[in-house]
């Protein structure tokens, strides 16, 4: 007898996404992923001035405002064919990459460990052995014995008067959450001083923004940013140094913390490197570039065929028509009128159509993306594999010493095909927030390098012609692909659609009914104890799910704040 | 003393947006004092984290549903606040709660919280308010100014024709 579990929503942040599974034999046969709430921030821009998408669209999501800032100007820019300042270029980079790292941060520590780890079981823990086991990985300061025993005590004290706050849902002592109490109390003190040391990416953001959390700096041709030498008022190397401060502690952490914490915790869950394997067609898109016109990057990008590395098919550009030409959008199972097969996002429709949950029939407020008619994974996994694949050195030496320490906690050879797996998303993200903070590191240099040499400009005027233009802004946002399209006709925007991460993760079935992302990762994971899909949720929230700017506009009214049917 | 004044909600999604729309207006219609830090969050979450520690007070200006005629005016205080949240009466609060129950494990909770908004009539896709919640901004905004005098802060109101002040 099959079960059938929703889960609605999956999401600890912004949005709302259900989930259904249905569940035979302790593990999941089927799966439907399904957005919620109406898109339509799209009908929004229609009319406005190409200037001002990009202040508009920064508040679709709550959580990730910058990348679609960026996603929206790259588009105008592109329309334009127009060139930007290097000192933009550097400096968009680093809103980028630290607005990137202090999401991976905050994804992996307060968004999704209490998955793996059981805080009630770090009462029982043995600080001494803590600390010896975590100084035996790493040098970070905050591993002592005097630290893990403070933060027990703290946790003791949280425990004892009932109030366990924002630990509140979780899956205290399910089976499936298997570290010993020593690793479950490093987690939770990592999990703490991963809440202050979030804050210095937040501050580069901030000072390079000149707001937080809606940066106010980018503009159509480069970013509002007066540099300066020695004026007090704009961004001086005074307050860059003081950026540098920041970058290098947030390496410190993400290097000797996070990326030993993933390793470590992935090895005491070995077979989680074969579940949730899914969708293995990765595309993603080159970033962080080192010109004016978008054509050489630091990080390279491309599309990876049924898991292939040999199959790379480098995107060079982001004029590169290979990804222009091969995205298109379904609405066969989504409540949009359609009828005319899938459409490329400059012919974009998104007229409502709404119907009930109908599992063979519309039922999610998503569009299904597909790349050349095939449904795609994006995000930390498809970056990494294709930055490995491109023989990206820092990538493949962050990923090597990754899996090493894998393999030596689970006391078994981990090779680089376990990333194909729910655990592999989040070592993936490690090792892709690894080489992001040494990125921003270099593009902090390359600013500085260029200022020394007098070039202080950071703003190109665009000029709209009267003809018609259409470009997209493409952008490896922290959770993938993201790709804002504009059509400008006479200095107004005639259509405007975006892309999104998440809607190609959590995508409906497509024209062909294939399963999106994360339906197809979902079959064949075990689910112990149906009414406590713990196992479901790891799968899930692997992706960092982020439904608000997949789907827009909200009636959640009288809503339960989370809901699980098992029926 | 350190006081926010945390503006909220989402500006796309018409009377949702009413928090930001609020406190774009408050310097506009009120000189505060120094410690008052205006703060647009809209539908932020965990970067919020470091404007809202060790606060002495918070005022969040929000939509609030308390079943009320559209557009007028609610506070909270006290209990309701944490009802507020749990009971998540719009979508953006997900992330602030978040935020507030990390500050509370961190220990570094505002001292004192209250929410002041509006019931909202629509929260239907675009940017204008709806006439209703337009017309009740300005009290909302007495009462925040109400709110700091309580707090022996004092605001001192400016002269602006509603013809200046910018929107979206």
């Amino acid at each position: 007898m099959s079960q059938r579990v929703t889960i609605d929503p999956v999401t600890r942040i912004e949005g709302h996404l259900r989930v259904d599974v249905e569940v035979d034999g302790g593990e999941v046969k089927k799966a439907w992923a399904s957005g919620q709430m109406w898109r339509g921030v799209e009908t929004i821009l229609v009319g406005r001035d190409p200037r001002d998408a990009w202040a508009i669209t920064q508040r679709i999501c709550g959580v990730c405002t910058t990348v679609h800032a960026i996603a929206s100007v790259r588009a105008v820019e592109n329309a334009l064919q127009m060139e930007i300042p290097l000192n933009a270029q550097y400096i968009r980079n680093m809103i980028i990459l630290a607005h990137a790292v202090h999401d991976h941060i905050v994804h992996f520590y307060h968004l999704s460990a209490l998955d793996w780890v059981d805080v009630t079981s770090a009462l029982q823990a043995d600080p001494g052995k803590a600390a010896a086991l975590a100084e035996s990985l790493s040098s970070w300061p905050g591993n002592s014995k005097a630290e893990f025993t403070r933060v027990k005590e703290r946790l003791a004290g949280f425990v004892g008067t009932g109030q366990l706050g924002i630990f509140t849902n979780g899956y205290w002592g399910h089976p499936a959450m298997k570290l010993p109490p020593e690793v479950n109390l490093i987690a939770v003190a990592h999990y703490l001083q991963a809440l202050e040391v979030q804050r210095h990416a937040n501050k580069i953001v901030s000072i390079l923004g000149a707001k937080t959390p809606h940066i106010q700096n980018v503009a159509v041709g480069g970013v509002a940013n007066a540099l300066s030498i020695d004026s007090q008022s704009v961004l001086t190397v005074e307050r860059l140094l003081a950026v540098k401060g920041w970058i290098d502690q947030l390496s410190d952490f993400v290097k000797n913390v996070y990326l030993i914490d993933v390793a470590v915790i992935g090895g005491f869950y070995p077979e989680w490197t074969t579940i949730g394997r899914g969708i293995v067609d990765y595309v993603s898109v080159p970033d962080i570039p080192l010109d004016g016109k978008n054509t050489q990057f630091a990080l390279p990008g491309g599309h990876i065929s049924a898991g292939d590395l040999s199959s790379f098919k480098e995107i060079k550009t982001h004029n590169d028509a290979y990804f222009r030409d091969g995205v298109a959008e379904s609405v066969k199972h989504s409540w949009y009128e359609g009828g005319k097969g899938p459409l490329h996002p400059y012919k974009g429709e998104t007229r409502p159509q709404y119907t009930d949950f109908e599992d063979e029939g519309k039922y999610s407020w998503l569009k299904s993306p597909t790349f050349y008619g095939q449904p795609m994974q994006v995000g930390p996994l498809p970056r990494v594999l294709a930055m490995v694949a491109a023989q990206h050195q820092p990538t493949i030496v962050y990923a090597t010493q990754t899996l090493e320490l894998v393999s030596t906690v689970a006391k078994t050879k981990v090779g680089l095909d376990a990333l194909h797996s729910t655990i592999g998303r989040h070592a993936a993200r490690a090792v892709g927030c690894a080489v992001q903070v040494d990125e921003l590191a270099r593009q902090w240099d390359l600013l500085l390098a260029n200022m020394a040499k007098g070039d202080l400009n950071t703003f190109n005027k665009p000029v709209f012609p009267k003809d018609e233009v259409a470009g997209v802004g493409i952008h490896e946002a922290p959770r993938g692909v993201l790709s804002h399209w504009v059509v400008i006709d006479d200095g107004k925007i005639r259509n405007y659609q975006c892309v999104v991460p998440t809607t190609w993760n959590a995508a409906p079935r497509n024209e062909a009914d294939a399963p999106g992302a994360y339906e197809a990762c979902l079959a064949g994971t075990p689910v112990a104890i149906p009414d406590q899909p713990l196992e479901v949720l790891r799968t899930v929230h692997s992706f960092d799910p982020c439904l608000a700017c997949a789907v827009h506009v909200v009636d959640t009214e009288k809503r339960q704040v989370v809901k699980v049917k098992a029926a | 003393m350190r006081v926010v004044v945390l503006g909220a909600g989402n500006i796309l999604l018409s009377d949702e947006g009413l928090g930001v729309h609020a406190i774009e207006r408050l310097p506009l219609a009120y000189l505060l004092p120094g410690a008052v830090e205006i703060i647009d969050g809209g539908t932020c979450g965990m970067e919020m984290l470091d404007a809202l520690e060790d606060l002495d007070a918070l005022f969040m200006i929000d939509a609030i549903r308390g079943g009320q005629p559209p557009g007028t005016p609610i506070r909270l205080v006290g209990d309701a606040v944490p009802v507020f949240f749990k009971t998540k009466l719009s979508p953006h609060q997900i992330g602030l709660c978040d935020v507030l129950a990390t500050l509370e494990l961190l220990g570094k909770a505002p001292k004192y919280t209250a929410i002041l908004g509006v019931q909202p009539r629509s929260l239907a896709l675009g940017m204008e308010l709806s006439p209703e919640v337009e017309k009740a901004i300005p009290t909302v905004l007495r009462m925040l100014v109400d709110e700091l005098a309580m707090l022996g802060m004092r605001a001192r109101q400016l002269t602006v024709k509603t013809s200046e002040i910018p929107r979206w």
